[in-house]
Order: C-alpha cells, then sequence, then structure tokens
C-alpha cells in the first residue's frame, strides 16, 4: 500500500530514528577520519567482540519484552565463568581448582553451568510471577546473592580467589578455532542463537504470549494465557542464554575470576533499548538487539581506534543511552 | 433445552462498605436482546463482572442452559460460552488486528505460528462482519470505533452462547451503532444471548427484546420492551421517594455573577465542546449527566489541569487566563477531584501534611522553604474542629481514615487557602449516608459564607437537593439547564441521554 507521507510524518520518523542516524553519522565520520578503519581485521574483531554481548543482548530482551529486567544478570554471567572454568582445567594444570578431578566429558560441566543459572531464573521468575516482586529490585537483590555465591565459591580452598587458569583447549577451542580462517566459533554460535531467538520470538505461540504478555497483561490474561508461566519462562530462558555467555566467555579469555560479567546486563539492556526495545514491555525485535549490540561495538572500537581518550569514550556512551531511554519515553508520550 | 440461556439467583456482593449487589436475579432467554438498565452505580457492571469472573460473588448461583456453573476467572468465563466487550477497552497497542483477536489461540502449523491461516481467518471474520479493517494493522493505530468493532469480532470468534456489551455504543456514531445493530441482531437469530448495557435508552427501545432494571444494588424487575414505555422505564430506573437526606436550602445565592465561562472547549478533541455558562456568589451549580459526558474533562481544565483549545474565563468581571493549578489556585479556585484515593489524599502522610498541600508556599510563612508547624498546626487544628474531622490526632496518617473525613481532610485543604470558587467531582462518592450528611452540611455553609460551588454528580438526587441550579451535559455538550428547585429526575436523565453523535462527526 503506497501511502504520501506528510511533513509531519517525516519530522515524526527523523526524530524517531534521530538516534540511530547519529550514530551512523559517528561512524562516517570515523571512517573518514581514519580509512584504513575500513578493513576486514577490524570486521572480524567487531564480530568477535559483539559475540558475547549479542548472547547477553538477547537474552536480556526477554525480560525487557514482559516489561521486567533482570539486574543479575552479569553476576550470572560471572558465576558461570566461575563454575565452568573450575570444572574444565587441563588434567595437568598446576593450581587446579578441583585438583583431583578427572577429565569430564566437555558437554558435563557446560550442562551443570547451565542448570545452576537456570535455577536462578526460576527464583527470578517466581519472584516476579508468583510475589509479585518489582523485577528491579527483585533481581538485584538476586544480583547479590550470586554474586555472594560466586565469591564463596571462588575463594574455596585451595583456589583461594585466584584466578582461574588452564582451561582445556575443547573449550578454549570455541575461540582459537577459525571458520575459514577467518570467523571464529563465538561468532558462529551468536549467530546461531541470534536465529533461535528469531524464530522463537517470531514464529511460535511461546514468542507471541511474551509480546502479549508485555504489551499488555490484564489481556494475556483474559485470553487464557498463563502468565505467570510466560515470566518465569522468560527469565529461565535469559538467564540460559547468559549462562552460555558465560562459558563463551572462559573460551574466549582462557580463564576466569568472581569479577566477570560485572554490568554486563547495563550493557545489554542499553543495546536492547539503543535498538528499539521498549522498556516498557510488549515491543522490540531481535534485529534492534542486533543493531544495539553492533552499533556499541562499533562505536567504541572505532573511538579507540581514532584515538579518543577512553574517558571521553565512556561519556559518549552514556550519552547514547539517554538518548535511547529519551526516545523510548517519547514514544509512550505521544500515546 | 432449559428455558433460560443464563440464571442468576440470589447473587450479593459486598465491597467494604457499600452492598453493590443485593440478591440480585437476572433470566435471560436463549436468542433475545436483554437490556439492563440502571443508574450509574445501580450494580449493572458489578452483576457483568461476576458473571464474567472478574469479581467472585459473595453468594449467589449462575445457571447456564440449566446446567450450574461456576466461574472464577475470565479465561473460564469464555471457555463456557460467555464473552463480553468491555466499556474500557483493552487491547494490546503493539500487535495488529489479528494477533488482538486471537491472543491465546493461535492458529499453528507443528510448533509454528500460522501466520497465513490467522490472516485469512482474520480477513473472512471482518468481511463477513462487513468491518472495514486491514487485519495488519497495529491496535493503537486504530480509532476507538474501530476498536470497538475488533472486540466484536474477538467475541464473535469465541462462539459464545452469551455475549455481554457494556455501553459498546459510547463511542459509535449513529451508522456505526446501526451496524453494530446488525450484527446483534444476526447474532440473536442464530440463538446467541446478548446483555445489552447501556444508558441510551432510545437504543434498548430499538434493540432490546426484554429489559431488566436495576437500581441500588437491587434488581427491580423485568419487562418486556412492548410492555413498557420510556417514562415508565426511567421511572423505574430512579424510582425512590426524596426524604430528609439534605439539608435545607436557604438559597443563599446572589445575582452578582463570580465566574463566566465561555465557549470552553477541549483540546481533545473527543471530550467537551461549546460550553458556557455563569457562577454566581452563594450558588451550588450541579453538573449532572452520564458516565462519558465529559463532566470531569470539563472542570479539570477550568482547573488548569487540562488543555482548551478555545474559550475565555471571566473573573469577577475580569478575564483571567488559567494554563495550570497553580493559576487556578491563584485566583481562589479550589478542586477536589473525583478519584480521591489516586489524586486527593496523599495517603502516607499524616492529616496535618495533608491539610497543607496545597499551601506550603503561600501560608508557612516559611522562609527558605522551612516549613514552621508550629505556627501552622493550629490553624489546621482550628479548620478541622470547623469540619468536625474525626481523627485520634491530627499526626495520624490521613490513609486510616474514613472516606467521609478524608473528604473533610481535603475541604479544610481549600479552607485554609481561602478559596472563593470551589469544584467539586462526585463529592461523596463512596461515602456512607451519614458522612454524605455532614459533607452536604459544608457545603451549605460554604455558600452561606459566599464560596460558590460547583458540583459534578452523577447522583440525581444530590444533584436535586442540593443544587441552585442543575447543568446537564452528554456527550461532551451542555444539553439541558434547569432549576435546582424545579427539576426532576426525569428531566435530568432525559437531557443526559439526549444528544446522539450525528453522522460522520468525529469520533475517532
Amino acid at each position: 500500500m503506497m501511502k504520501k507521507h506528510s511533513a509531519s510524518d517525516i519530522k515524526k520518523i527523523l526524530i524517531d530514528k534521530s538516534l540511530i542516524i547519529a550514530l551512523l553519522i559517528m561512524i562516517i565520520a570515523i571512517i573518514i577520519i581514519s580509512p584504513s578503519f575500513l578493513q576486514w581485521r577490524v570486521v572480524t574483531d567487531i564480530m568477535t567482540q559483539s559475540a558475547v554481548k549479542m548472547i547477553c543482548a538477547l537474552g536480556l530482551m526477554f525480560p525487557l519484552l514482559i516489561g521486567g529486567t533482570d539486574l543479575a544478570g552479569g553476576r550470572q554471567v560471572g558465576l558461570a565463568a566461575v563454575v565452568v572454568a573450575s570444572l574444565t582445567q587441563a588434567v595437568d594444570y598446576s593450581n587446579r581448582f578441583w585438583p583431583n578431578l578427572p577429565k569430564l566429558p566437555i558437554v558435563v560441566p557446560v550442562i551443570i553451568t547451565i542448570v545452576l543459572v537456570a535455577i536462578i531464573g526460576f527464583a527470578n521468575g517466581m519472584m516476579v510471577s508468583r510475589l509479585k516482586m518489582a523485577p528491579f529490585i527483585a533481581t538485584y537483590g538476586m544480583s547479590t546473592i550470586v554474586y555472594g555465591i560466586n565469591c564463596l565459591y571462588f575463594a574455596k580452598k585451595p583456589n583461594n580467589s585466584q584466578p582461574i587458569g588452564g582451561i582445556r583447549s575443547d573449550l578454549r577451542f570455541l575461540s582459537s578455532y577459525k571458520l575459514f580462517g577467518q570467523i571464529n566459533l563465538l561468532v558462529v554460535i551468536a549467530i546461531g542463537m541470534l536465529v533461535v531467538v528469531w524464530f522463537v520470538l517470531n514464529k511460535t505461540v511461546f514468542g507471541r504470549d511474551i509480546y502479549i504478555v508485555g504489551g499488555n497483561p490484564d489481556a494475556a490474561k483474559v485470553s487464557g494465557i498463563n502468565v505467570n508461566r510466560i515470566i518465569v519462562s522468560v527469565f529461565v530462558i535469559e538467564s540460559c542464554l547468559v549462562g552460555l555467555a558465560g562459558i563463551m566467555e572462559v573460551a574466549r579469555t582462557g580463564g576466569a575470576n568472581s569479577s566477570y560479567g560485572s554490568a554486563y546486563e547495563f550493557d545489554a539492556i542499553s543495546s536492547c533499548v539503543v535498538g528499539g526495545v521498549s522498556l516498557s514491555g510488549g515491543v522490540g525485535k531481535v534485529s534492534g538487539a542486533f543493531i544495539g549490540v553492533i552499533i556499541f561495538t562499533f562505536i567504541s572500537y572505532g573511538l579507540a581506534f581514532i584515538g579518543i581518550n577512553a574517558n571521553w569514550q565512556l561519556i559518549i556512551k552514556g550519552a547514547i543511552i539517554c538518548s535511547a531511554v529519551a526516545l523510548d519515553m517519547r514514544k509512550n508520550i505521544s500515546k | 433445552m432449559d428455558e433460560y440461556r443464563l440464571k442468576i439467583t440470589d447473587m450479593t456482593k459486598t465491597f467494604p462498605g457499600v452492598k453493590a449487589l443485593d440478591n440480585v436475579q437476572l433470566l435471560v432467554k436463549p436468542g433475545t436482546v436483554h437490556a439492563l438498565i440502571g443508574e450509574n452505580g445501580a450494580g449493572k457492571s458489578t452483576l457483568m463482572k461476576c458473571i464474567f469472573g472478574i469479581y467472585k460473588p459473595d453468594s449467589g448461583t449462575i445457571e447456564i442452559d440449566g446446567e450450574k456453573v461456576e466461574i472464577n476467572d475470565p479465561h473460564e468465563a469464555l471457555v463456557k460460552g460467555i464473552s463480553m466487550i468491555h466499556q474500557e477497552l483493552n487491547p494490546i497497542p503493539y500487535r495488529n488486528v489479528s494477533d488482538n483477536i486471537w491472543a491465546g489461540r493461535f492458529a499453528t502449523k507443528g510448533i509454528v505460528i500460522d501466520e497465513t491461516q490467522m490472516r485469512q481467518k482474520t480477513e473472512e471474520l471482518l468481511r463477513d462482519l462487513e468491518f472495514d479493517i486491514p487485519a495488519n494493522t497495529l491496535a493503537k493505530n486504530l480509532s476507538v470505533s474501530q476498536l470497538q468493532a475488533v472486540e466484536i469480532a474477538k467475541a464473535v470468534t469465541y462462539n459464545s452462547r452469551i455475549i455481554i456489551m457494556d455501553e459498546p455504543t459510547s463511542s459509535l456514531t449513529m451508522a456505526e451503532t446501526e451496524h453494530l445493530f446488525k450484527i446483534i441482531r444476526r447474532l440473536r437469530d442464530k440463538g446467541v444471548s446478548i446483555i445489552y448495557i447501556s444508558h441510551k435508552l432510545e437504543e434498548v427501545f430499538e434493540i432490546a427484546d426484554e429489559i431488566s432494571v436495576m437500581r441500588d444494588g437491587k434488581y427491580i424487575g423485568k419487562w418486556e420492551t412492548n410492555e413498557i414505555n420510556m417514562d415508565g422505564l426511567i421511572a423505574q430506573m430512579v424510582g425512590r421517594s426524596m426524604s430528609e437526606r439534605f439539608p435545607e436550602n436557604e438559597h443563599v445565592m446572589t445575582n452578582e455573577t463570580v465566574l463566566k465561562v465561555d465557549n470552553y472547549t477541549s483540546a481533545d478533541p473527543h471530550s467537551f465542546k461549546n460550553i458556557s455558562f455563569t457562577l454566581h456568589k452563594g450558588e451550588i451549580l450541579g453538573i449532572g449527566g452520564l458516565v462519558g459526558a465529559q463532566r470531569t474533562e470539563l472542570v479539570e481544565s477550568i482547573f488548569g489541569l487540562r488543555k482548551i483549545i478555545s474559550g475565555e474565563l471571566e473573573l469577577n468581571g475580569r478575564k483571567i487566563k488559567i494554563v495550570s493549578p497553580r493559576d487556578a489556585i491563584k485566583h481562589k479556585f479550589a478542586l477536589l477531584t473525583e478519584e480521591r484515593r489516586a489524586t486527593g489524599i496523599i495517603p502516607m502522610l499524616s492529616i496535618v501534611d495533608n491539610t497543607l498541600a496545597a499551601g506550603y508556599e503561600e501560608l508557612a510563612n516559611n522562609r527558605f522553604g522551612y516549613v514552621d508547624y508550629k505556627k501552622m498546626v493550629p490553624e489546621v487544628k482550628k479548620v478541622c474542629g470547623e469540619l468536625d474531622v474525626k481523627t485520634p490526632s491530627l499526626q495520624q496518617q490521613i490513609k486510616f481514615l474514613s472516606g467521609g473525613n478524608q473528604q473533610k481532610v481535603l475541604f479544610c485543604r481549600w479552607l485554609l487557602m481561602d478559596c472563593q470558587i470551589m469544584i467539586l467531582d462526585e463529592p461523596t462518592r463512596g461515602i456512607d449516608v451519614a458522612a454524605k450528611y455532614e459533607i452536604y452540611k459544608i457545603m451549605r455553609d460554604l455558600a452561606k459564607k459566599g464560596t460558590s460551588i460547583i458540583m459534578v454528580s452523577s447522583e440525581m438526587p444530590e444533584l436535586i437537593g442540593m443544587s441552585d441550579n442543575i447543568l446537564v451535559m452528554c456527550e461532551g455538550r451542555l444539553t439541558g439547564s434547569l432549576n435546582g428547585k424545579e427539576a426532576t429526575q426525569i428531566e435530568i436523565m432525559k437531557y443526559a441521554t439526549s444528544y446522539s453523535k450525528k453522522e460522520g462527526e468525529e469520533t475517532a
């Protein structure tokens, strides 16, 4: 259907998309200042750096879609990283976390880790659905608990809070192996998850129910949708994804410590919001989360590339987040 | 098959302090349109919410086609063949029409949603009902009447045996109403029973086969449409005697004009248009009408809470402009809002702070923002004493007071500000009978002192019992102006239902 846009329509579109436009201009400016930015290595760097963040953003997108949030997201990344690292050290490594642990098949530590964070997600979901707690504060409490547990585990003898190293090569394989000699497996996993999440959200009843619960919980209830079940599932899925991010982080860095994942949830939320996922729930696309993550990596990488001071980078990043939220709120005001 | 599609017996529902339903019954035959009418607060909506599983009745039984059922939530109601079109539409704004209709019942192919099938079913349905709405439009982009159409379509898809329609025409034009009636008749001929709640009696006579009347939470009776005429029906709706519920009107109203509202038109195109009236010193001016008449919108606009696009105010002969509540307060206006809990009291704060809420700046004689309680508390005490606020202590949190006492504290708030024009929006809503009398007494005393009062009320006895003059609004228009002494409930009701939106007029 062809429709002519009036001047005010165009103005509205320009304002709604102003952030994306501004960021594109920034990227173009970076390229003009430093044309060498346009090279294959930069692209693969950005993809690799984005992979873990992408998984986190996809995860956090779930609670955001029901109008919630998960401030424990980052700490779950940290816990997953420490747990999986502690279980996948090479048998001949000198400072083993569990000195007498035999070599487990790689799926065992991965499954243990995912189950562990899924339980945390389940607890988050129960607090938000059954106990009707505000997600903001419920998950903040959970984040503190998770961090505490992580530190306790990390301080266990004989580790005594030493960074965990000596990760087995079959886990490190994820970042060391390069598909076509260029793209590492972390990127492949991220792309795979993008497709899976896109499918779930767009093609399945469960995904559609998430949007309906987020858009209008009362209508969802009247329509016979089990709202509490959806909320709990959303948090469990999110936890599994950030858990996966923790595992990938270990594969990428070859180690772990208890401060891993700190504030990752905020980066993830910011990326989602910049990509148009509404904090009020019910609105948001996987493509938006993707664009959000890429933009953030692009800009921080690009600013560093042209030699902008790291402190200035923080200021610019903060300004982007504030503008994104302002635009999100603007949509609600005009409603 | 049983004689009745729906049989409600002895249903009672109490809310704290109010008996909303008192042993109500309702008998609806299959394949009929059954109108349910009554004044605001008569209990119609409460009854429907009990049937639809939103409220749980204290007692009473529901039988559908002779089978006793229990309905615990709206979803159970839908499963048992009852659907409801709510007065307040509740769409999922960022989903399309198709999703809004099929939420909870999506068609699937394996684990994948079958978009094509859903789209087809939706389009078929909309075409069948002759609604011209594209199935892929987002609900937030639909007009109110289109949303209404979507709700109707949704109700039809549940293949319900009973469809409850709560004021379905409140935002429809005449043509759209006719269209709705066509659909209703078609459903009826298919054997569906329709419970039709409306304030528009002309409509009721046009569409209903039977009419039930409720009043004050009680079931008054049932008539076949051809058994009763409009006046008879109105008499049944309002039929109560005016007893000694109001303090005597000493008619202290003067001829001195205090406020002149000229041609006020809301910035919201669906709200009030071209309202003009005058208010005299010592007058109690009632504004009557039904829910949706835009009375609250009008008085809140006068107080500067809502925007207008045209209109002038003249206070004591001088033109003034009010664009915010601060302006209004400066000109000695006061407003007691309709929603006492939401926009009146500050529940956690003490009576003292609630009384001072509007006047810290003007009254506290503050320097550098310091509130001099020592000086203020005696004044609060004095005014609360005058109005006989019943409380163990002025430091009590206001949430612990009864509705009537809370309302008195709000009166105190404005008395401290020495207001000249007091706007009261449903001043006795949710207040028990004894406290009501006290509120009326306060109003009379204020009028005697020369304060002018505008009172929005949906209770007709209150309007007649208290007002010197009564304005009646209907759908944003001023439709009648009556002398309080001579007004009757029947007359008010007539004006309150008299305006119908003309063909092609803005409704969206």
